[in-house]
């Protein structure tokens, strides 16, 4: 019988395997970023342990830093900044600080380096590390235990997940996006949708996505409950690769090239469950609710709990429309929004930026807009092409790098009671900012947004 | 890492679905540098709540949450597994866990255990009906046990012999040094190195 893709990739990875006994797994790059690895180096410390592959592994700073110029005014988290450059230093292993050229969010970097590359297994401790399956690897989050048995070790002992396909047949309608997917797969399948599976998300709509799509769509499988989601490479991937500082290059390229080739699900291959999605029925898709899966079209209304047949979703349904401070019956149309966020792992490259300053070029914004390069590469590339000066006349901020606003560890905070557009990837209670409430979209709709103050699909802006 | 072996002890019901981690420690708690003193951090947004059921007197000192499904879904903070266990608790029984959470806990010997939605919710009754009843967790038998009731849980092998020996893993995975070098000797040269 055939192997599907994670098969091939999980195989081509086991150091180890035993009876009764998780595979060791080699793990081919390991990110860091500051929240999640200073009690990890500590525990190097302790045991008096060396990082077995610093040239495997690659720090940032992004959770904790200011989107504004200047030093982080924080102590605590300034603090966690200066450990993660002493730890890094003390270890060797390559960090880029803030105000560096190559820093900017953990999952925006990798593949703008070009260290993400097909085939490989990819860990980092942050859950949107299922951003990289994009290339068709296995990349998945960890925590810090995790973390500093990777920097020990460069193995994880693991067993392998199910497989789950998910066929996007059809084509997604003009002015749907990747996130506008992703989030109607989510409010079908559910959070815990793809618990203990890896993702392969397949068919006609995910294969005409462009990588910056293909990299929100994987980047949410977390959402969805699967640590890890893939799709398999193809001239798409290898185009974006070919010229990056880190990708193969001559008699190395071809050979790689030949490998990732292979890199497929055989015809003949099962997985242990598939979901099918018609694309050409999707709309663009909004949250309502305080988790990724209470989403709906933007053409629709709240929902009512007792829709629910589930007492469960019925009782989460009533519980996060109170947070949300919102009615059932209102059009999602109709829903004002303070604050729009254009950025995160999920949002925040080239493509996301460009999306959005198609929209706001020639109009003004109606309420806080923060638009938010993923990178400092990603700034520099959207100001060569001038849509930082679009963004400004229109009214918006201009940021530097980092996650901003996606999770309330910096500055970039929402009030409470205070509601937002968002392109970022969690609407959860509390995730903006103490009392804060999230609506998350995509960075065409949240420019549509900041245009009108409620939230609004670009397709009804053609008058304003 | 703490051995468990069997573990008795009160509990409480959080009766709540898709409690994700950004609930269990919020982010802004996530800018310590050392391990410990999360326990502050645990739920705050919700312990703000006089309602909330960790406000609870009754339910003081308990070590077993009864927790409602998609339990730590959300980020990869182990930090929630920290806060969770410096307030006290050893046990976590939900009908379903978030993947990222489960995995962590186990790696610090906090015991996430699956049992199905209706028996959970039979659980919370019975703690609501009598906040002192003390409930069983063997992780040896692999059940958990309340007054006459038992039910059995699924744990593989390798982390239950893990988690009762109390084992490090990293000590584990350096015993098969070897393979690991055997493993780098072979690895393509094209694949991409950070330096």
């Amino acid at each position: 019988m055939g192997r599907t893709l994670a098969e091939k990739v999980w195989e081509q990875h086991v150091v180890r395997r035993a009876e009764g006994e998780p595979d060791l797994l080699f793990i081919d790059l390991h990110l860091i970023h500051e929240v999640t690895s200073p009690q990890a180096f500590d525990g190097l410390r302790m045991a008096d342990r060396k990082v077995r592959r610093p040239d495997l592994t690659i720090a940032t700073e992004d959770h904790n830093v200011p989107t504004v110029l200047g030093p982080i005014s924080d102590p605590v988290s300034r603090t966690q900044v200066e450990t993660l450059r002493k730890n890094a230093a003390e270890f060797g292993v390559r960090l880029h600080p803030m105000g560096d050229a190559g820093q900017g969010v953990v999952h925006i970097i990798g593949p703008q380096f070009g260290l993400t590359q097909p085939g490989m297994t990819i860990v980092c401790g942050d859950s949107h590390t299922s951003t990289h399956g994009a290339f068709g690897a296995i990349a998945f989050g960890i925590g810090t235990s995790e973390v500093e048995h990777v920097l020990a070790t460069q193995t994880l002992p693991a067993y392998r997940p199910k497989t789950m396909a998910i066929e996007v047949k059809g084509a997604l309608p003009y002015g749907v996006t990747a996130k506008d997917l992703i989030l109607a797969i989510i409010a079908k399948i559910g959070t815990g949708g793809g618990q203990g599976h890896i993702v392969e998300y397949r068919g006609e709509a995910i294969r005409n996505l462009s990588m910056e799509g293909r990299m929100t769509v994987c980047n949410m499988s977390i959402e969805a409950g699967a640590r890890a989601g893939l799709i398999a490479p193809d001239e798409t991937t290898f185009a974006y690769l070919k010229g990056r500082p880190h990708a193969p290059t001559g008699a190395d390229w071809d050979q790689a090239l030949a490998y990732w080739q292979t890199l497929r699900t055989d015809d003949d291959a099962v997985f242990d469950k598939v979901v099918e999605i018609d694309a050409a029925t999707l709309t663009p898709f909004v949250t309502w609710g305080t988790n990724p899966g209470q989403g709906a079209p933007l053409g629709s209304a709240v929902p009512a709990p007792e829709e629910f047949a589930d007492p469960t979703e019925r009782a989460a349904a009533e519980r996060a429309l109170e947070y949300m401070g919102l009615t059932a019956g209102t059009p999602l149309s109709e829903v004002a929004v303070d604050t729009v966020f254009v950025g995160s792992c999920t949002n925040g490259r080239l493509e996301d930026l460009r999306a959005a300053a198609d929209i706001l070029r020639g109009r003004t914004v109606k309420t806080r807009t923060l638009i938010v390069p993923g990178s400092m590469l990603v700034k520099l590339e959207a100001e060569k092409e001038g849509l930082h000066e679009v963004f400004k006349a229109a009214g918006a901020e201009w940021r530097e790098a980092g996650c901003s606003m996606c999770l309330g560890m910096n500055p970039d905070t929402l009030a409470p009671g205070e509601r937002s557009a968002s392109t970022s990837n969690r609407n959860f209670e509390g995730r903006q900012g103490k009392g804060g409430r999230t609506h998350l979209v995509s960075p065409q709709v949240a420019a549509a947004t900041a245009v009108t103050g409620k939230l609004t699909a670009p397709a009804d802006l053609a008058n304003q | 890492m703490e051995a468990f072996t069997t573990h008795t002890g009160t509990a409480v019901p959080l009766r709540r679905s898709n409690v994700d981690t950004d609930q269990i420690i919020p982010a802004v708690w996530l800018k310590q540098v050392s391990r410990t003193g999360f326990e502050k951090g645990l739920f705050a947004a919700w312990r703000e709540d006089p309602s909330f059921v960790l406000n609870n007197p009754v339910y003081q000192g308990a070590s077993i949450l009864l927790a409602g499904p998609d339990f730590g879904t959300g980020s990869s903070r182990e930090h929630a597994v920290w806060a969770l266990q410096q307030y006290g608790f050893r046990v976590v029984i939900a009908a379903r866990f978030g993947d990222i959470f489960r995995n962590n806990s186990t790696k610090m010997g906090l015991l996430p255990v699956v049992l199905e939605a209706k028996t959970v919710e039979e659980l919370q009754a019975a703690v609501e009906a009598d906040p002192s009843v003390r409930i069983t967790v063997d992780l040896v038998e692999r059940q958990v046990r309340l007054g006459e009731g038992a039910w059995a849980f699924d744990i593989d092998d390798y982390t239950r012999w893990r988690l009762i020996e109390g084992l490090d893993d990293i000590g584990l995975t350096l015993r098969h040094a070897d393979d690991i070098t055997a493993y780098e000797n072979g690895r393509q040269p094209w694949l991409p190195t950070t330096v």
